[in-house]
């Protein structure tokens, strides 16, 4: 009983660490690659497009309704204490360093990752890497390091969007709704948050979230069983593991940063 | 690659062994394909045919023996070298393998940008004499889900084509199809074969057709070579595989009943069993 337990363990632990050997070296293939820039950038711009420019609505809509969230949520408290004045300071700060980054991945997991693994898993599937692999074209390069790249430039700067317009959704309830001085929003705003503490490191956590989701999406899509429930399982996965690690990965992030690096 | 003269066939394999798993796939198998010609390599389902393209093409490596093209031990190369390689294959996949994403047009297009640098105005003029030997070329701004499968294999077929390869593997280039678009791959399989003097290989299992237009098959089974030679030949072979495969006979080497226990015994022993629950 106990021998079973333990021999279980180490057969899921042994899974996981030959996953992730596996899945590195194909990272490592991945970015690696003999740069060929007349040929690769058509196909990064195309990518970017679908990745990034095609999750523009939902984080467009969602970044607004949690601004607008968190001003009222943030004008209820700072009532309380007549403190109302700092709402600008309280959303700027919650968006900028955690929401913006953090809400905007798990988002873009939903959105871009689990189309990526549906998109890769399903030209595996029809063996369209295949033939790709036979024609002599490596697909590592011509469908999965545009898709990765797209990804890891993509993200942030959704993010930069989707902070934005959440600090723009806080100005819509706080001041335009509830009337609170405009000035008092701005400057408390303005004199708060810091470009290196808060606006980079939120930048530098959505490109490091970009890198990992896009990692395992087109990782899961690549190594999918080539099956209609294969597609559907690396999809499951994608957004599970991806949305795991986003929030595993930002309490590393937020306690490296808090230490001052 | 100078001590490889005309007469050499093009690609051998020399005891050639693999397995999936337990299963053995290949059991020291030798052969050759020539140059020039068009081989066949037939078999029941599950044979493992579409492994051997996958060896030749470097996708697999044996467990034991080796492959050669031309002289080069395939299962030796590195991977890079192996992309320089295929450049000179061509491969029709079983279920055409289109990129779903891209028109006709820029499904052949494809290999050509790929490897080479040639400006666009030319690439349309090879794009278009490839359509037009496969008599597709009215379809190229259609999308492979327009297409009916027999028009998908002949695009495909056109774009294995497209940079004109030394060698051309069909797998089960006939499964699937009406006999319009049958005849019609037959006749394209068997000039292309003699108008480009390309080697082909076909993997198949429909006997007639490839029949007609094969100048050496190889027959496996479980694993081996049960049978080869040219199609008269292998007419007059007794071996009981051979003879099984090419008539299609439900019962003979190669049993109708796949392993089991004994019937009477198997149905008895539900019943004994169902009583006791």
């Amino acid at each position: 009983m106990i021998i079973g337990s333990v021999q279980g363990l180490g057969r899921v632990g042994l899974r996981f660490f030959n996953q992730l050997g596996e899945s590195g070296l194909f990272l490592l293939k991945t970015v690696f690659q003999k740069p060929r820039l007349i040929k690769a950038t058509p196909l990064l711009i195309q990518e970017i497009f679908f990745v990034g420019v095609f999750s523009l609505p939902i984080m467009l809509v969602a970044s607004l309704f949690i601004g607008m969230v968190v001003g009222l949520q943030g004008f209820n408290i700072l009532s309380q204490f007549s403190a109302t004045g700092e709402l600008g300071q309280l959303v700027a700060l919650s968006v900028v360093r955690e929401l913006g980054p953090v809400v905007g991945a798990l988002l873009f997991a939903g959105r871009a990752g689990s189309a990526l693994t549906a998109e890769i898993g399903l030209m595996k599937t029809t063996e369209q890497l295949a033939s790709m692999e036979m024609m002599g074209v490596d697909p590592l390069w011509r469908v999965v390091a545009p898709r990765f790249w797209a990804g890891v430039i993509s993200l942030p700067l959704l993010t930069i969007i989707f902070c934005v317009v959440a600090v723009f959704g806080g100005d819509l309830i706080g001041v335009e709704w509830l009337g609170i001085d405009g000035g008092a929003f701005w400057s408390n705003m303005q004199a708060s948050v810091d470009f290196h503490n808060d606006v980079l490191n939120g930048v530098i956590k959505s490109a490091v979230f970009g890198a990992l989701i896009t990692w395992i999406a087109v990782y899961q899509g690549y190594a999918t069983e080539p099956t209609a429930s294969g597609i559907s399982r690396a999809t499951t996965r994608t957004v599970v593991y991806s949305s795991l690690t986003v929030l595993g990965m930002d309490f590393v992030l937020t306690a490296i940063m808090m230490g001052g690096w | 690659m100078g001590n490889c003269g005309h007469t050499d066939p093009l690609i051998r394999l020399e005891g050639v062994t693999f397995r999936r798993g337990d299963k053995i796939i290949f059991n020291n198998v030798s052969l050759s394909i020539p140059r020039g010609k068009i081989t066949a390599i037939m078999g029941p389902s599950g044979t493992g045919k579409t492994t051997l393209l996958q060896l030749i093409g470097g996708a697999l490596r044996p467990e034991s023996g080796h492959v050669y093209y031309d002289g080069l031990c395939v299962d030796e190369l590195s991977e890079r070298q192996l992309y320089v390689l295929r450049e000179k294959m061509g491969m029709l996949f079983q279920h055409s393998a289109l990129f779903t994403n891209l028109s006709v047009y820029d499904n052949v297009a494809f290999p050509i940008r790929e490897h080479t640098q040639l400006p666009e105005f030319f690439i349309r003029y090879l794009v278009l004499m490839k359509l037009e030997a496969v008599g597709l070329r009215g379809a190229k701004d259609l999308f492979p889900s327009e297409l009916s499968g027999g028009m998908a294999r002949r695009v495909a077929l056109a774009r294995a084509m497209a940079l004109d390869p030394e060698l051309i593997m069909y797998d089960e280039p006939f499964t699937g199809q009406d006999p319009i678009s049958m005849g019609v791959l037959v006749q394209l399989v068997k000039k292309f074969n003699d108008a480009l003097n390309m080697t082909s290989i076909i993997v198949s299992h429909d006997v007639p057709e490839t029949v007609s237009i094969a100048d050496y098959i190889y027959i496996f089974s479980n694993g081996v070579i049960v049978g080869e030679g040219t199609p008269e030949a292998l007419a007059n072979n007794q071996n009981p595989h051979v003879l099984q495969f090419l008539k299609g006979l439900a019962d003979g080497a190669v049993p109708f009943h796949y392993p089991a226990s004994h019937y009477e015994q198997d149905l008895f022993q539900g019943k004994e069993e169902g009583v006791m629950h």
